[in-house]
Formats: structure tokens, C-alpha cells, sequence
């Protein structure tokens, strides 16, 4: 039985009377650890980092080669960072002008201010078009309020139609990038997942991405073409012309947003851009930043309902969720400029490492690290997404691959120090930092506190190096020496050789 | 010239080979070099893990001493680091308009003008890029995070070594990517960042140098630390100890984990 | 109040509370957004330089490409990447004179095809509104009578494309210029794709697999 058919199965028990799912709104932006507790049980699968290292390093070759054609890739950006700066200023009077347009041109607006009442809109509309199965084409905005769990209590077996997506979907697994969810995932794995939970399967299905990819499409294709639901989300949408666009590869979104009768799209409000000719910069940004290709090979755009073309109703759920919080932060909106590419994702020397999973959201990687922790607030001192913001070491790599310059080596300090802030009780850190600062401020101790190294020297002993510290130091000791102190510190050395001090 | 020298907080107290180098090269070079006794450190590390309060009066501090050594006369101030230049040049100001203060976030913005990294003192404004040195030794070079894509030095390190004579400059395979310090990331999240120690210290080994140099102490202390465990025999060397050092002062012997064994 | 009340009401609050010292950009128009960026490609359109590239980019993603002199030889042409083919779809108004040479069974999509009858069929033969040389990109408008709705390009899987000289522009912003963008928009590179096997582009998934190109003019007669 496929994954699908499970829910369905599922779902219908549920309609006997068995109560919804507890809703938490946020439990797809927070996991259940801290970041370094999730990245320990990453960090020891060996198939996973090879996996994520062999992918990543490809992408990040491809980006390269293409972003190097184009000798205005930098005046793009600051284009791209702007406009979304310009969007972010004006946010409330764009999305009344484009709930206008779209309204005027046939489509009808709903407003939903967290995740839940987004699902009960989506819901609510399904149930009305008496379709018991949507196709979905993937959308981080539906994974973000968890609408294919709702879908399934409804009674309503959501289809991911996404390649990758469908890989999650079959295996019960959770995306662990933007653009790729399955990216974890290599062929050899895919291939046992196919054959596993596709019914239909070739039994003699290679692991060669091109047959993979063709068995996709046989299981799809008849479930395409019965499709009366479809489901997506959006990358842009034009405010002056109401017109919305979805980017993608495959055609499983040209399927789900040309074949049913009813769509129903859910698009964060930030995914907005003020005009029509704003999406000549952004159509250049975004693929090469994401897949590293000129132009992914569909993008489809559209506004409202065109007579005799694609579905005849259209419903369009603006969604807030925590943005707003965001918004209010001068520092930290700029977190609403992702254009959801996942560049820095792949350039992050952590995330290769680590994966998607460690970071708990279904927004990892860099942005994540700065997003997460600003949509769902941090929540006290043991809010596991307080460590999200410390899960850099601050390289930089991600601003230079961000296709809108966010600046997101700088958030994550802010962010920091957001999760500082959110200590309720001093931590022995805190105390170490305020001691510090002391010293810091005060030369006479600083350099006392430079003497009190010489009891690193005996530490130290012969072998000149120190290999073993105490928690939390141990953390470094654990793969480092430290060298012992020297004998003199620069200031004894000035004062000896140039007098003064 | 007049030049200022920050020290660092880790140069004065655990890598004084860096500081020490930089003031006999420029005194090499025919610059008077000054040392204003009362600094202590920049405050990235407060910054950098998010104790941006704690960090203001740290970065007051920093200021006003350089402000004074500047009314004093100094011309530019130099750091044998790309981290704690780029908190000076772009943290600096922040962590003072956060707290409201307008007045210390110019001052902040007027010292950080002229405050530069080694190799940005040396090429971009005393014009040199051979320095005289001499350095017998294979050499690769690990750009840092903050002086490659903070600072943006970009290859000036790398003209300074290729002026070097006697030293044969290697390439580093994945140069650009992070060696995993993070300051106190290597302590909050260890594991990570050893994984990223790992792949830079492979990437050491397999150039075949004998020095790995750099152009933070920080860095070096992380990736020395590493090979130091591993026994690798490979050495750190800050990138001003090989620009200091001459035929008749080899700093090669420096070697920072083995201090006890060399250095009286 | 309302969900949309309440958003909006959020939203300005926080709006204000986050502005940033810089005061926002004017109204409905964007002086301060630095468009310094390239608004024409180096090569101008309709010429030969930017139908050059267009094959080169076109080819690149895997779509085949037959350039010829004047619309008196997309005939043979389409015909040619129909052999195989025995029937096809196209728009209402697609020029007759394009399918000339073909002898297998058309379908003009007037009255519109089931889903059922498209998915029976063996290719679609369109024109395209706007073709970008530095993607290899071609744009289909659903409003435009040689292009059609946009179901018919696709469910079949096999799709031949003629792409007229006067309508090849070099860059992105020269295309999205002369778009409308209340019409429904296909923009098509290469044939059905995805990178989601190792961030590896392998063609064919649920768009059509095969997708082929006539490109006219450019050419002095005898040269294709």
C-alpha cells in the first residue's frame, strides 16, 4: 500500500469520531533537541555525510558555472535585496492592491493568521469540491503549517507530486532542504524506497536517476489526469497585476496547476514583489542560485481564472504565521527577503555536514537558523531553537551566496543574542562573559588575568601542549591540543625590549 | 609611519609570535611602531555569542584607546588578525547604535577607517608586497573566514608569500572553506566543528606542505591543534612570523604546540 | 475582527515598530531600486548572434534544434521531428501551412481536447510568444491563437516548438518586457527535468520528454 493510500485508510478511521491531531501551530519550525544533540546522531552517519557532501559539492560547481556568466550577477543582487526591501516597507498596501487583482481577475482571497486557520480554510475548500485526494506540488509554506496532516484527518489523501517531496512522502521521512527535501537521500536508497512503497513498481527498476525519474512519472501520471484539487504554494506574486508564479522542474506543477478544477494556493505574505518587471531580476536570481541552472525548465505564472483554460476556481490563502513577528524586527525582516533558493544551504560548511534533520525546522540551514527562532518566538531558556542561531561558525559563506545579500552572518549574532536575552536565570556562561567583560575593561586586571596562564604552563608540563580540559572546554580537547602558554606574553615582551608598560 | 599595534587578546596572552612579529617587521620596514599598554581586546568573542550588552563597555573601551594613540599622532592601527579587524570595522558601530550610543558608533566608525589587517597594511597602504623575507619551507595558505569574506583581503596574503624568497607556496584544496573554530562555536557545538577540522586538516595533509600559515592566530590555534593531536609533524605559522622572518632569522623553528621543547 | 483585519492590522504595526532608519521607498513606483542590472542582452533581437546562442542554450538543456531560412521551410522541418509521430494536437490557430508536409491525423484543440484524448496523442506543434537566448528559454502565451491552452503542451509527450527570429530576445528583462502578465505563461527550458536525484539534471519526468525546436530565419537560404 502506498504512503498515500495508508493515510486514507487512516483518515477514515479518524472520521469515526477519533479527535484531530493536537495542534501545535509551530511543530514544524521546532524540533525536539537542540541543535547539538541532533547534529551528534547526524554527524556519525557516514552514508548521510556522503551523501549530502557529494550533492552539495555538485550544486555548488553548477551555481558557480552559471552565476560566473552573467557580469551583472552583483548589480542583480542588490536589485533583488532592494525590491524586497521596497516590498517589506510597503507590505500591507501591496497585499490590499494585490488582493484586488486577484479578486478582480476571479480569484478569491482568504486570510488565515496562523497555520491552523490556514488548514481550515484549505480544508474546508476541499471538503466543498467533494474530492477525497489532492495533488500537491511542493510548497514550504504547506509544510510549514502541516496541511497534509490536516488533509488526512479531514479525509483527504494529500499527494506529493514533487519528486523529492514524493521520496519523503513514501519513505514517512522528513525533507531536510528547501529545494531538494529528499537530499539525503542517494540513488541506491531512492531505488529501495521505489520498489518498497510504489505498488506498480518495475520490479527491475535500476538505480539510475533517469529510470527513477520514470518511474515517478508512471506512478503519477494517472492521478494527474483525475486530479479534481490541486494544491501549491508560490515563489512570486505580483502585487500591480495580481499575477502568481510557481518555479519548478518536473512539470508536476504545470499538472497540479493546469489539470484539476479547483486551486487553492497558500503563499506566505512576504513571497510578494511590487511589479511585473521585478520578476526580471528574480527569474535570473533564482535558478541559478538553486538547481545552478540558466532557467529551470518551467515556470508557469498566472492570474486568477482564465475562461477555457486551467482550473475555474481559484482560492488564494495569504498567510502570516509568525511573519509579522519578523516584520516588527528592523535587523531580522530581512529574513523575509528568502527567495527559498537554498544556496546557503549548500555552501554552509555545517549544514554539509550536519543535514537538514539536525536543525529540527523544516527551514534549515542558515536562513533557517535565523528564521525559525524569529517565526515562532523563543520560548525561555530551553527553547531548542535558541541553539539554532549558534549552529555557525560565523564563515560568511552564506551572505556571498545569497542571491538577495541577506546578511545573515549578522542576523545570526542578533539572534544570539536574542537567545541570550531569553535566559531567565544567569548561566555559567553569562557569568564567565560578565566576568570577562570586566577584565576586558579594566587593564590592571587584564593583565593579572594573562599572569594566572602560567598555570597552564605546568598543565602543560614538558610536552609543551595541553590535551585534556575540563567541560565544557573538553568539547575542544576532545580533537585538539591547546599549545601551553608561553613564557611571556606580548606585553612582557614590549616592555623588555622597548621599555615603557 | 606611525602605526599602532593591536596585540589581540589571544596574540598577548597565548600566541605572542604574531604581535611580536608584526612590530619587528614594520620596524624593519622603517615604521615607527607604537603599543597603547591599556587595550585588551576588541570583543568579538562577546559579540560573536551574542552578549551584545556586555560587549559595549569592551568595545568603549577599544575605542577610546585607539582614539587617544590616534590624537597621539599614530597614522593607522594594525592587527595581526582578519577577525578582530573586521569586529572593529563592522560590529563595532552595531553594538553601539543597539545600545543607543550615536556618539561612541562614529567614533567607532572614524577609528575603524584606519584600522587594517596585516596584509591590507602592508599592500594597500605602504604599497609593499616584498617585504624582504626569507623563508626556506613549503607553505600553503588557509584564507580565514573574516579576512576573506569579511575584510575581503583577497589575495594579498598571497602576493606578500610569493615575494617571499626561498619559500615554495602550495595550493590548499578547498582553501575557501571554513577550518570549523567559529570561536565559541568549537566549544558549543565540538562535534561539528571537529567534522569541519577534519576535512581542512586532510586538506593540509594531502598539499604535502610543511607550514600551514594564516592570517589569524585563532584559526591557526584550531587547525594547529588538530595536526598537534594527530602528530602530523605539519607546523602553523602566522603569516607575520613568515614575513618577519630574514636568512638571518629563521622563525621557522617557532613552532607553536612544541614551545616547550624550543623557546627558552 | 477578521482574519484579513487582523493580518493587516499586524502587519502595519509591525511594519512601523521594524522600519529601519532609511526611510521606505516612495509609492508605487521604485526610484531608489538600483536597476543597474543589464536591461538588453549583448546581442540584439532577431539577429544572428542571439539565434546562435539560442541553439547553443537550447541544445545545451537537451532540446533538438533545426534552424531554417524562412517560414516556407518549417514544413519539412516539423515534419522531419514528426516522423514518428502518427497524430498531433495543436492550437486553433496554429498556421496551416506548418503541418503541410505531415500526413498523420490533426487535432485542432477547437473544440477543446478531453485530457483523455491529449494523453492519446502522440505530440503538440506550437508556436512561441518570446524566446530568451542567454537561458534557452521559449515562452508560451495561453492567449495566443498559435499557442493555445496550456493542457495541450503538457500532456503529450513529445513537443516541437517553432520559434520565429523577430520574437528571440538575448536577456531575461528584454522577454519579461514583452509579456502580458495577466495571461497564463509557460515558460518552457528543455524538456522536462529534475535535479532531485542527487542535485543531478536528468530530462524526462512528467512534462514532455521530448522536446524539439524549429527556429526561423536568421539564415540566408541554402545555409541551414
Amino acid at each position: 500500500m502506498t504512503g498515500h493510500g495508508r493515510a486514507a485508510e487512516r483518515s477514515r478511521t479518524i472520521e469515526l469520531g477519533m479527535p484531530t491531531p493536537a495542534s501545535d501551530p509551530h511543530r514544524h519550525l521546532r524540533g525536539t533537541e537542540g541543535f547539538p544533540a541532533a547534529a551528534h546522531r547526524a554527524l556519525a552517519d557516514t552514508q548521510l555525510r556522503r551523501n549530502l557532501g557529494h550533492a552539495t559539492r555538485t550544486i555548488r560547481a553548477k551555481r558557480a558555472g552559471v552565476v560566473a556568466e552573467l557580469d551583472d550577477w552583483e548589480e542583480l543582487r542588490r536589485a533583488g535585496e532592494a525590491i524586497k526591501a521596497d516590498t517589506m516597507a510597503r507590505l500591507p498596501e501591496l497585499l490590499v492592491q494585490f488582493e484586488e487583482r486577484v479578486t478582480a481577475r476571479g480569484g478569491v482571497v482568504h486570510w488565515a493568521r496562523d497555520a491552523e486557520e490556514a488548514n481550515r480554510i484549505v480544508v474546508d475548500l476541499v471538503r466543498g469540491t467533494g474530492a477525497d485526494e489532492v495533488v500537491k506540488v511542493k510548497s514550504m509554506a504547506t509544510q510549514e503549517t502541516g496541511l497534509n496532516e490536516a488533509l488526512e484527518a479531514a479525509g483527504v489523501a494529500a499527494l506529493e507530486t514533487d519528486l523529492a517531496e514524493l521520496i519523503v512522502q513514501l519513505s514517512h521521512d522528513r525533507p531536510s532542504h528547501f529545494l531538494v527535501p529528499a537530499i539525503h537521500r542517494n540513488r541506491a536508497e531512492i531505488r529501495e524506497i521505489f520498489l518498497r512503497e510504489m505498488p506498480d513498481v518495475d520490479p527491475d527498476l535500476t538505480d539510475e536517476p533517469r529510470r527513477l525519474a520514470m518511474a515517478a512519472r508512471a506512478h503519477l501520471r494517472k492521478r494527474f489526469l483525475a486530479a479534481k484539487v490541486g494544491i501549491s504554494g508560490v515563489n512570486f506574486a505580483v502585487a500591480d497585476t495580481g499575477t502568481l508564479s510557481v518555479v519548478e522542474s518536473e512539470g508536476n506543477g504545470r499538472m497540479c496547476l493546469t489539470l484539476p478544477d479547483t486551486l487553492i494556493t497558500v503563499m506566505g505574505v512576504e513571497k510578494l514583489v511590487p511589479t511585473w518587471s521585478d520578476l526580471e531580476v528574480f527569474l535570473q536570481l533564482l535558478p541559478r542560485s538553486s538547481t545552478g541552472e540558466r532557467m529551470n525548465p518551467y515556470t508557469s505564472t498566472w492570474a486568477g481564472v482564465t475562461p477555457g483554460d486551467g482550473p475555474q476556481a481559484f482560492h488564494l490563502v495569504l498567510l502570516d504565521n509568525g511573519r509579522s513577528n519578523v516584520l516588527a524586527d528592523a535587523q531580522g525582516r530581512q529574513a523575509l527577503h528568502c527567495i527559498r533558493c537554498s544556496a546557503c544551504l549548500n555552501v554552509c560548511p555545517v549544514y554539509e555536514r550536519t543535514g537538514g534533520h539536525a536543525y529540527g525546522s523544516i527551514y534549515p540551514g542558515p536562513i533557517g537558523a535565523v528564521l525559525s527562532p524569529q517565526l515562532t518566538g523563543i520560548d525561555g531558556p530551553h527553547d531548542v531553537n535558541a541553539t539554532l542561531p549558534f549552529a555557525s561558525s560565523l564563515c560568511g559563506a552564506c551572505f556571498d551566496a545569497c542571491p538577495v545579500r541577506i546578511d545573515i552572518p549578522s542576523m545570526l549574532v542578533q539572534q544570539r543574542a536574542a537567545a541570550v536575552d531569553a535566559h531567565t536565570r544567569r548561566t555559567g556562561q553569562d557569568v564567565a562573559m560578565a566576568a570577562a567583560a570586566i577584565a576586558m575593561t579594566t587593564p590592571g586586571r587584564f593583565k593579572l588575568a594573562e599572569r594566572a596562564l602560567g598555570v597552564g604552563r605546568v598543565l602543560a608540563g614538558r610536552k609543551g601542549r595541553i590535551s585534556t580540559l575540563p567541560w565544557p572546554l573538553s568539547g575542544w580537547s576532545n580533537a585538539r591540543d591547546l599549545p601551553a602558554p608561553p613564557a611571556e606574553t606580548f606585553r612582557q615582551w614590549w616592555a623588555r625590549t622597548h621599555g615603557g608598560t | 609611519m606611525r602605526i599602532a599595534v593591536v596585540a589581540t587578546c589571544l596574540g598577548d596572552a597565548l600566541f605572542p609570535q604574531a604581535p611580536i612579529a608584526t612590530v619587528e617587521l614594520l620596524e624593519r620596514l622603517g615604521h615607527e611602531v607604537v603599543f597603547p599598554a591599556d587595550q585588551t581586546c576588541c570583543g568579538q568573542m562577546h559579540v560573536n555569542t551574542g552578549y551584545l550588552d556586555a560587549a559595549l563597555p569592551v568595545v568603549r573601551h577599544h575605542v577610546e584607546v585607539f582614539g587617544q594613540a590616534f590624537d597621539a599622532g599614530v597614522d593607522a592601527v594594525v592587527a595581526p588578525s582578519g577577525s578582530c579587524v573586521g569586529c572593529v570595522r563592522h560590529q563595532h558601530a552595531m553594538v553601539a547604535r543597539r545600545a543607543g550610543d550615536e556618539g561612541l558608533a562614529r567614533a567607532a566608525e572614524q577609528g575603524a577607517e584606519r584600522t587594517y589587517e596585516l596584509s591590507e597594511l602592508l599592500v594597500d597602504v605602504l604599497g609593499v608586497t616584498d617585504v624582504g623575507a626569507y623563508y626556506p619551507h613549503r607553505v600553503t595558505y588557509h584564507p580565514t573566514c573574516h579576512s576573506l569574506r569579511m575584510l575581503r583581503v583577497g589575495d594579498k596574503p598571497l602576493q606578500l608569500l610569493r615575494a617571499v624568497r626561498g619559500l615554495e607556496l602550495v595550493e590548499l584544496a578547498d582553501a575557501e572553506v571554513c577550518c570549523g573554530f567559529g570561536g565559541t562555536f568549537a566549544v558549543k557545538n565540538a562535534e561539528t566543528s571537529t567534522a569541519m577540522l577534519a576535512d581542512k586538516m586532510a586538506a593540509v595533509l594531502s598539499s604535502k606542505a610543511e607550514v600551514c600559515t594564516a592570517g589569524d592566530s585563532s584559526c591557526l590555534m584550531h587547525i594547529g591543534g588538530g595536526l598537534s593531536r594527530l602528530r602530523s609533524g605539519v607546523r602553523t605559522v602566522h603569516l607575520a612570523e613568515i614575513l618577519a622572518s630574514t636568512d638571518r632569522d629563521d622563525r621557522s623553528a617557532d613552532i607553536v604546540f612544541d614551545r616547550a621543547e624550543v623557546r627558552p | 475582527m477578521g482574519a484579513r483585519d487582523e493580518v493587516l492590522a499586524r502587519l502595519r504595526t509591525a511594519r512601523d515598530a521594524g522600519a529601519p532608519a532609511t526611510p521606505p521607498i516612495g509609492v508605487l513606483s521604485d526610484p531608489v531600486v538600483p536597476r543597474t542590472y543589464r536591461s538588453a542582452g549583448r546581442f540584439a533581437p532577431g539577429g544572428e548572434q542571439v539565434l546562435a546562442r539560442l541553439d547553443e542554450t537550447l541544445t545545451d538543456y537537451r532540446a533538438t534544434v533545426t534552424r531554417v531560412p524562412t517560414e516556407d521551410d518549417v514544413a519539412a522541418a516539423v515534419r522531419a521531428f514528426l516522423r514518428t509521430a502518427g497524430s498531433v494536437v495543436v492550437p486553433p490557430g496554429l498556421p496551416e501551412g506548418w503541418l503541410a508536409a505531415f500526413d498523420g491525423a490533426v487535432r485542432r484543440d477547437e473544440p477543446a481536447c478531453t485530457v483523455d484524448e491529449l494523453d492519446h496523442v502522440d505530440a503538440v506543434v506550437t508556436g512561441a510568444a518570446v524566446a530568451i537566448a542567454d537561458t534557452g528559454t521559449f515562452v508560451l502565451d495561453s492567449g495566443a491563437p498559435d499557442q493555445g491552452r496550456r493542457v495541450i503542451t503538457l500532456v503529450p509527450d513529445h513537443h516541437v516548438c517553432v520559434i520565429r527570429a523577430a520574437d528571440v530576445v538575448a536577456s531575461v528583462p528584454e522577454a519579461i518586457a514583452r509579456l502580458d502578465p495577466t495571461r497564463p505563461l509557460t515558460f518552457v527550458s528543455g524538456p522536462s527535468a529534475t535535479s532531485d536525484i542527487e542535485l543531478d539534471r536528468v530530462e524526462g519526468v512528467h512534462g514532455p520528454r521530448r522536446l524539439d525546436v524549429v527556429l526561423v530565419g536568421g539564415l540566408r537560404p541554402g545555409e541551414q
